[in-house]
């Protein structure tokens, strides 16, 4: 498959190689990111007009979903600002690495959570409130400062990026689709990394620290645990590691071999179904339920929730797929990531039209910082929406089913079952959001 | 590539564009009823949640709200009105376009604001049923290029 090196381009690599422009960039992301919360706890609580809800759910969420994950992968890890605290007080450092014996224990995350249930699990949580952290700021900046603290104080126990790697919710689905991303970091000669003394990218050295994901970049395959932190870029003494583009879904031609891994890719195809419904949909008792956490009918959307997600796809699934369900759950991988995209879409441009109103007024305080504070609400592209849809959802299903085919090649099994479920999925999704 | 499987690509692609964008030929009549449709407004919802007109309709909405002010917002027609609670709005106007259109809460009302909608359905969603030949020839083409030798 063909790669091009984007490190080899003059001047790439040593803007990456330097320290100075990602912590100008980290430090204008952690911000941002504390403004939000600042704006969620202080602002007005009508969601629509305050920054931490809009800035949080409407922009942010557009450039993950259909820019970051499906073009650059693990890009938005790369500048995320929330390890960035816990990370600097672990290293007792702010930039590059200093001759000091780390303050803290430094514990290896232990053996049996080396994997992304619990990650799986953070999700199911914040999916299960989202009608209420997705519309409430307040509560949108509880759930943000949760993480920051959490990422605090997981580093100073653990090692490295523990909260990236094994509990942040948003991070185990980055991961999952960044194996469908066009770019990926690889080392370029593996016999390089073997040979190589002391393994610098994962050990760290003078020049900086060891991999903060806790991978050892000459046996990387996948995008999925790559933060694409660049530290490896700096470290390795051979000039071996590179960014490369690559074709979409290059990742894919291996399948996945891990449940945890294979469940969260039901964890989302479920997830992106119910949200079209609940959020998208005209059924006002489903939102009111899905909203009035504590009350029965909370109780009842939550069972249904973890049903579908958990039991009735993956049962599906199972039907389909049989004894190669985890392997065949690869092709679900491109079917989630552009339903989500569909049902993004949708939200996403209905409600972009507040960007301009809530930069000019971000706690809805009244102010009119750049004129745009009375700017009326007014979809944006609405005539598109729907086509846009469609190209997402029918492109996400033959994706998916071209995924299904190569597994099924691989096994020795028919893949049309599977291709089906797919089918039956996005028909489902079609018929929930057009 | 060979030949067949270009071939045939090429032939999946046209039949694609045939089913996206070529009009359908049946044309709806246009029956120009009177028809009036009163909408409540409470709590992010809208009751009746989805209604359905023939093209060429002439459609009343009279809004009512329970709690809040609401708006109503049909995307794709661009028409809105505001109900003031306990006050019921009006808005008239010919269902020209047909296909599905969902219609939103255009006044900040509370929590759940951006995601108080409804459906509007105009004579046949004839997108949904092209997004669903799409998929169908989709998966079908695939399976017929696996024929291919």
């Amino acid at each position: 498959m063909k790669r091009f090196e984007l490190t080899g381009l003059p001047l790439v690599k040593p803007l990456l190689k330097n320290r100075w422009p990602q912590l100008l960039l980290l430090a204008g992301m952690l911000a941002g990111f504390l403004f939000a919360i600042l704006a969620g706890l202080i602002g007005t609580p009508v969601g629509s007009h305050n920054f931490g809800i809009v800035f949080t759910w409407i922009t942010w969420w557009a450039i993950l979903i259909l820019v970051a994950v499906p073009f650059f992968g693990r890009g938005w890890c790369a500048v995320c600002p929330i390890p960035l605290p816990g990370e600097w007080l672990q290293r007792g450092a702010v930039l590059g690495p200093i001759d000091k014996k780390p303050r803290w224990p430094n514990l290896r995350w232990p053996n049996k959570l080396r994997n992304i249930w619990l990650q799986n699990a953070a999700f199911t949580l914040v999916a299960l409130f989202s009608s209420v952290i997705l519309t409430s700021p307040a509560v949108t900046s509880i759930v943000l400062a949760g993480m920051l603290f959490l990422a605090i104080g997981l580093s100073m126990v653990f090692e490295r990026r523990t909260f990236c790697r094994y509990l942040c919710p948003v991070g185990g689905f980055i991961g999952l689709y960044a194996q469908a991303a066009p770019m990926e970091l690889r080392v370029k000669d593996r016999r390089v990394c073997a040979a190589c003394v002391g393994k610098p990218c994962y050990r760290g050295s003078q020049e900086g620290y060891g991999c903060p994901w806790d991978v050892f970049p000459g046996g990387l395959s996948k995008n999925t645990a790559c933060g694409l932190c660049l530290e490896c870029l700096r470290t390795c003494p051979s000039d071996n590691i590179a960014i490369n583009t690559r074709p979409f879904a290059a990742d894919l031609q291996t399948p996945l071999a891990r449940p945890d891994e294979a469940f969260k890719a039901f964890i989302m195809l479920g997830a992106a179904m119910l949200y079209s419904a609940v959020l998208l949909g005209p059924w006002g008792a489903l939102k009111d339920a899905a909203y009035r956490v504590g009350s029965p009918e909370w109780f009842g959307y939550a069972a249904v929730f973890l049903a579908v997600i958990f039991g009735v796809l993956p049962g599906l699934f199972r039907l389909a797929a049989g004894r190669h369900f985890t392997a065949f759950a690869t092709a679900l991988i491109p079917l989630g990531m552009l339903f989500w995209a569909a049902f993004s879409l949708s939200f996403v441009l209905t409600n972009a039209s507040y960007i301009a109103s809530t930069l000019s007024d971000p706690f809805g305080w009244g102010w009119n910082l750049f004129g745009a504070a009375g700017l009326a609400w007014q979809p944006l592209l609405s005539g598109l929406v729907a086509p846009l849809q469609t190209l997402a959802l029918v492109g996400g299903l033959l994706w998916a089913a071209r995924t299904a085919q190569r597994v099924g090649v691989q096994r020795g099994v028919s893949s049309a079952p599977v291709i089906l479920f797919c089918l039956a999925t996005t028909l489902a999704m079609l018929g929930l959001l057009l | 590539m060979n030949a067949k499987v270009f071939g045939t690509l090429s032939l999946l692609f046209v039949i694609g564009l045939v089913v996206a964008f070529v009009p359908l030929p049946v044309r709806f009549a246009s029956t120009g009823t009177q028809r009036t449709i009163r909408i409540e407004a409470g709590r992010y919802a809208y009751t009746p949640g989805e209604i359905q007109v023939d093209p060429g309709d002439t459609v009343t909405l009279e809004l009512a709200s329970h709690d809040v002010v609401h708006g109503l917002y049909i995307d794709g027609y661009g028409l809105a009105l505001t109900a003031d609670p306990g006050q019921t709005a009006r808005l008239t106007f010919v269902a020209d376009k047909t296909g599905s259109f969902r219609f939103r809460c255009n006044v900040t009302c509370g929590a759940m604001h951006p995601f108080m909608i409804g459906r509007l359905q105009v004579g046949f969603n004839d997108w949904l049923y092209r997004s669903v030949a799409l998929a169908v020839l989709a998966v079908g083409g695939l399976f017929m290029l696996r024929r291919i030798p």
